[in-house]
């Protein structure tokens, strides 16, 4: 009976297209540990109307999905998914639960993991499986400076909240098959102690330079003013903020208050395009909380350039250009 | 009048912190210690309703004796009573053990609160699981990350942004939240306030046999998970060249880190085929 087999489950988080994305690329991860404890990936998907993500979910490595679908589950809600999650927990038993680190995630993954009295680390980079078969699950801390490893020794399931991105989603298959549980609603479930007035989809909002996730940042390299223009461009299609070394701002290509360095503003986002930059102390000094950095430079030796992830060797002006181009092209709303 | 208690975490000042290798957990008392950035705002958060609808603010806190100075300053913002949860015993606390010993001091020493404020994350071990967590422990709602909160009658009323999406909730009291950094911005700590809430009589703190606890539910024996490895990422980059004409980079750079990067700027990169 499939039932006592051992399992990974992936939580269907599918409200917008970049949680789905998440719940694809654990999906993936999920299979290549399923297959070092010999256990079979499944996945819950929770909601009204949801045979899409079901399909989906089957086309990307669930061998079974468990499903409970019903006009009361159309929103989000921590209080109704936790009980439901909790029924169906008991009842089946997975080994370890994967659960994308969205807001939603982060909100509703603690509470389930407190309700079934096991433990659970948050926003993980990293997931193997040792040699006793336990879930390593590699967590930053101290704002990524430091990385633990930590295993959830006797609890179970073994619960893990992954960072969006960490993780490549397999390609679908749509000649998989899997089975399909249809779970129904209890009919006791708790009141739901949170009301939702309303909820719009956010488009953008102002944000400042310091706690922008996404940055790009240009020095004299640009070339010219106008050039330099393409980087306000490239930053609202990339939805960041733009920031500039000390000479461009002294050039007046852009305003003090753009202004990143060692004595001026320091940031720290996720993704750092850096073009024209050389990499003087004073400016590499600001950003060295920076996640993801792709650098553009002619000069293959430029500070900057050695201390990208990416360093692209060409000119700045002309991939910025071309990257807005290919980035509209690209990304769909 | 409105019941608050404020719980915050006195967090390293230093991020290059010693470890203990033995139990894998950090040695927290050998570093400066100050109060976590995102409690600062939850406390300002707690301030501002008071000032806005009366209350009563208890600030909470669980870690060393040194913790204790984050609680005098609380008292220097604003705050009007304060407990200090502390023992040896619960050293090495994961968030499940940390919010089991929370929530027994709460019944204890403050059962008739209407609303709990916590720091959205801390800047330490950033698991944001305390709040949400201690919220199950006491079976009562909890929203994460909150921008702006009205008190409605029996209900707070919440704004917040979860997931690209702005919301308004409405949730029951008592309840938790969790406070997003952003919003809330902390008030200035006076000299003159430090200096009073400093000679102010000792604090009470309250240790396991206080809260009924035996050693196996505090601390490192209470507690889930186990850290098994600290270690510095430094230098992990790759430093990937690309060359070549723009458009073949900018190609390259996108199929090749559609997935880093779109999850990043939360957009797909797929390219369309």
């Amino acid at each position: 009976m499939a039932q006592n087999m051992r399992s990974i489950w992936v939580f269907g988080d599918y409200r917008n297209y970049f949680q789905n994305r998440v719940t694809l690329q654990l999906l993936s991860r999920a299979t290549d540990l399923a297959k070092k404890i010999g256990a079979e990936v499944c996945a819950t998907v929770f909601g009204h109307e949801v045979d899409e993500w079901v399909g989906e979910y089957i086309a990307h490595g669930a061998a079974r999905v468990y499903v409970c679908d019903n006009p009361g589950l159309k929103f989000y809600s921590t209080d109704i998914y936790v009980a439901l999650m909790e029924r169906i927990v008991r009842q089946y038993g997975p080994e370890i639960i994967l659960v994308g680190a969205t807001s939603f995630g982060r909100e509703f993954t603690p509470r389930l993991a407190k309700r079934l009295k096991t433990g659970l680390t948050a926003d993980c980079v990293g997931l193997d499986i040792d040699d006793a078969g336990l879930l390593v699950q590699t967590a930053p801390a101290f704002g990524g400076n430091l990385l633990t490893k930590i295993v959830t020794p006797e609890k179970r399931p073994q619960i893990a909240t992954v960072r969006p991105g960490v993780f490549q989603e397999i390609p679908h298959n749509y000649q998989a098959t899997g089975e399909i549980v249809n779970v129904p609603l209890p009919g006791d479930l708790p009141r739901d102690r949170v009301r939702l007035i309303s909820s719009e989809r956010q488009v953008s909002r102002e944000q400042k330079l310091g706690e922008a996730p996404v940055v790009v940042c240009g020095g004299r390299g640009m070339g010219s003013k106008t050039r330099f223009k393409n980087l306000f461009e490239l930053a609202r299609v990339l939805g960041g903020e733009v920031g500039a070394t000390r000479p461009v701002v002294y050039a007046k290509w852009a305003d003090e208050d753009a202004l990143v360095g060692q004595a001026d503003r320091h940031i720290s986002p996720k993704v750092l395009f850096s073009f024209g930059v050389s990499g003087a102390i004073q400016h590499t000094a600001g950003i060295k909380n920076a996640g993801f950095i792709i650098a553009v430079n002619k000069n293959p030796n430029a500070a900057m350039m050695k201390m990208a992830d990416v360093a692209i060797v060409a000119d700045a002006g002309q991939v910025c250009t071309t990257l807005i181009r290919e980035l509209k092209k690209r990304i769909r709303t | 009048m409105l019941k608050m208690i404020v719980c915050m975490k006195q967090v390293p000042m230093v991020s290059d912190l010693p470890w203990d290798p033995v139990t894998g957990t950090l040695t927290r008392d050998a570093a400066e210690g100050m109060m976590n950035p995102a409690c600062k705002h939850a406390l300002e958060a707690a301030l501002m309703l008071k000032e806005l609808c009366g209350g009563h603010i208890t600030a909470m806190t669980m870690g060393p004796p040194m913790a204790e100075e984050i609680l005098r300053e609380a008292i220097a913002l604003g705050a009007d009573r304060c407990l200090m949860v502390s023992d040896p015993k619960m050293a090495g606390a994961d968030t499940l053990a940390t919010s089991f010993t929370l929530a027994r001091a709460i019944e204890i020493f403050c059962p008739d609160f209407d609303l709990i404020l916590c720091g959205c994350h801390t800047s330490d071990s950033e698991t944001a699981q305390v709040g949400p967590q201690l919220a199950e422990e006491l079976d009562i709602p909890s929203i994460a990350a909150v921008e702006d909160l009205d008190l409605r009658g029996d209900a707070l009323r919440i704004k917040r942004v979860s997931d690209n999406f702005l919301e308004t909730l409405e949730m029951d009291l008592p309840g938790l939240v969790t406070v997003a950094t952003g919003f809330f911005n902390p008030r200035y700590t006076s000299m003159a306030g430090l200096h009073d809430a400093f000679r102010e009589p000792g604090i009470l703190t309250v240790g396991a046999r206080d809260l009924g606890l035996g050693e196996d539910a505090v601390g490192l024996q209470g507690s889930a998970t186990r850290i098994v490895d600290i270690f510095s990422p430094v230098a992990k980059k790759e430093n990937i060249v690309l060359k070549g004409a723009p458009k073949k980079i900018v190609e390259e750079l996108l199929d090749r880190f559609d997935d880093t990067i779109g999850s990043l700027i939360r957009k797909d990169l797929k390219a369309v085929k």
